[in-house]
């Protein structure tokens, strides 16, 4: 993995950018990067152009999740391409995944190297235009967090969804990532409470295998919006792990009213706001 | 001390400025010459862990796989022999959940002469986390690489742990400071390895395979792989369904490609989140379930593991 400076553009390769959201979480595994994926192509559904940049450095999972593990980025004068995930070129991505040698490779980076990739993912991508730049974050609050708001800032984000399960474990995870975008400034467009209950395919008896209302208690609690309840659902699993395209492929699914709706109230937000 | 991925070695000329220090507690050590240019907390920690008979690091490079329950529910196995003494060190900074598990949110550290006392459990039990010290539920540590180590360092330094058989290490997923600092200053001393945590589903396996590369290149042993969430059974029709579907094989698969023991599976069982969100071991809650007995087959493995390779160790010496 080599990272060659490149020289500044005149231009910055965000300027084209409308919108970018964070899709944030203090706990791990709560969905972060399934709810990043799925607003990517329910935004692109509605007819818009997306990129995702994925600043998970030791465990990236959009690649996968889009299929498009193993494709390469290259460089032009203006910086680094990133890979497109269909024909029209309406969703783009950058990954560390696409600059590994080997798929199992471990990036086994302290800080300061992790906020120097960071920082050349925010320049050097050449995103060209878009309606929405989401960027996927490892769980936490530390150097990733802290160097992506820090370089995001600039461009006046539009804000962070915040992702968690039912369970009170990953909500006094959630509880302290709400306290790092007070105090970094960032606004949170809403909470999402994932994982929330399983109907058996069987008999259609609904489990809440993490609890549930946890994150709309949350939200509640914080004064934030509420954004919805997506439940398990393992054909949205089995999607993610062959790269296919839950919101076309599965509208009567129990996740994806959900899922439309989040995507939906992002839509709302930004043409109340742009109008 | 063994070198770390892409560390040039204290007393090679790229030491200080290359860039694998940057971060590195040892950084302006290194950077300054000098031959034995470590971090003096190395030999001090070396001389407090060399007391701990087994030392047990709980890994993932995938979030959320149930690190933290399994480390929890290893601590209270091991210490239901009352003639062991169990210690619990939650290095999960940004996202410390042990307290909440082990029902010992709100509790504080204190101080004494011979260094900080963790929080005791049961007289055999005792737990140390970056919570304790938080001021309160909405406290957030929004911390950079560098004071995470500097953390980790005074809960091997300075926590007053006493004597133990068992310390079990608590880790946040990935392959970075955490994991490399834990790394390097349990170095010295002998840890008897890593137990790694997975869910079934290939968006797992693919972070967990990265993490087993990370014990290869800093030779830290694998006693195994649970396999956590693995299928669901429904209460009502008692149909099992693959909720995180093992589509590439699961973690059997993958410990057979890698050479590696699969300890277990451990069912989905909603009981289990029940118990950890209110501070109870589920073994007590659940004893009879699939859950518990398969947790408990597991961690007999583990202590016969540890058992072996310790009495290996006799013999060797
Ligand atoms: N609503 C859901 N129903 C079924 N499976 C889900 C759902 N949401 C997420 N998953 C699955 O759960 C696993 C964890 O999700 P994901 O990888 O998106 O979490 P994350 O928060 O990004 O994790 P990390 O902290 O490791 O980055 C994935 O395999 C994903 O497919
Ligand atoms: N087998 C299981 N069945 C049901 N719930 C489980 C099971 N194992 C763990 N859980 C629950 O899943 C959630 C995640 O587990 P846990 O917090 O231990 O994961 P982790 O790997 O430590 O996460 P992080 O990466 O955020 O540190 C917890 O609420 C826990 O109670
Ligand atoms: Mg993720
Ligand atoms: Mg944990
Ligand atoms: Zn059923």
């Amino acid at each position: 993995l080599s990272i060659v400076p490149l020289s500044f553009a005149e231009r910055s390769n965000l300027a084209g950018v409308q919108h970018i959201l964070l899709v944030l979480s203090g706990k791990g595994g709560v969905g972060k990067s399934t709810i990043s994926t799925e607003l990517a192509l329910a935004l692109q559904h509605a007819g818009k152009k997306v990129g995702i940049l994925d600043v998970d450095l030791c465990g990236p999972s959009i690649p996968r999740m889009l299929k498009v593990q193993g494709k390469g980025v290259h460089q032009c004068d203006s910086g680094w391409v990133p890979v497109f995930v269909d024909q029209d070129k309406s969703i783009s991505l950058m990954s560390i995944g696409f600059l590994l040698e080997k798929p199992d490779d471990a990036v086994v980076w302290r800080g300061p190297k992790k906020n120097a990739l960071i920082k050349q993912f925010i320049s050097d991508v050449t995103w060209g235009e878009l309606d929405f730049l989401i960027v996927d974050t490892p769980p936490g609050t530390s150097d990733e967090h802290i160097s992506t708001v820090e370089s995001l800032r600039q461009y006046m984000p539009l804000g962070a969804v915040l992702v968690t399960t039912p369970q009170a474990v990953s909500i006094g995870d959630v509880r302290r990532e709400l306290t790092f975008c007070k105090k970094t400034g960032l606004r949170v467009i809403g909470i999402v409470e994932n994982m929330s209950g399983f109907v058996c395919p069987h008999c259609l008896e609904c489990t809440n295998i993490f609890s549930k209302g946890g994150g709309e208690e949350l939200a509640r609690h914080a004064r934030v919006p509420f954004l919805g309840c997506v439940p398990l659902d393992p054909q949205l699993a089995q999607c993610l792990e062959e790269g296919r395209d839950f919101i076309r492929e599965f509208p009567k699914s129990s996740a994806f009213p959900a899922l439309a709706h989040i995507a939906q109230q992002i839509l709302d937000r930004t043409s109340s706001q742009s109008s | 001390m063994a070198e770390l991925p892409g560390c040039p070695g204290p007393s090679s000329a790229q030491a200080g400025p290359a860039a694998a220090c940057q971060g590195c507690p040892n950084q302006g050590l290194c950077a300054s010459g000098g031959p034995a240019a470590l971090d003096p907390a190395v030999a001090e920690i070396k001389e407090k862990m060399e007391i701990v008979k087994h030392k047990i690091l709980v890994l993932s490079g995938k979030g959320g796989v149930g690190k933290s329950t399994f480390s929890a529910h290893l601590a209270h196995g091991l210490a239901e022999d009352e003639t062991k003494q169990v210690a619990l060190l939650d290095i999960d900074i940004c996202g410390p959940s042990i307290p909440k598990i082990m029902g010992i949110e709100g509790e504080q550290v204190h101080q004494s002469g011979s260094g900080w006392s963790p929080v005791y459990v049961e007289d055999n039990l005792s737990v140390m986390s970056v919570g304790f010290l938080l001021s309160g539920p909405d406290d957030a540590v929004i911390w950079r690489g560098p004071k995470k180590n500097g953390m980790i360092k005074q809960f091997l330094r300075d926590v007053d742990w006493g004597e133990i058989d068992y310390l079990i290490v608590d880790t946040p997923p990935g392959t970075s400071d955490e994991h490399l600092s834990i790394v390097q200053y349990l170095n010295s001393t002998h840890v008897d390895g890593a137990v790694i945590i997975t869910t079934p589903q290939e968006v797992s396996l693919q972070d967990v395979r990265k993490e087993i590369s990370f014990c290869h290149k800093v030779k830290l042993p694998i006693i195994g792989v649970v396999e956590n969430m693995s299928g669901f059974v429904c209460p009502k029709c008692k149909i099992e369904t693959q909720i995180f579907p093992p589509t590439t094989g699961g973690a059997e698969k993958m410990c057979q490609n890698l050479n590696i023991s699969l300890l277990g599976k451990v069912p989905l069982d909603p009981r289990i989140g029940k118990s950890c969100d209110q501070g109870q071991s589920f073994f007590s809650e659940i004893p009879e379930s699939p859950a518990t007995l398969s947790y408990r087959h597991i961690i007999q493995r583990i202590q016969e593991y540890c058992g072996l390779h310790h009495t290996e160790e006799k013999l060797s010496n």
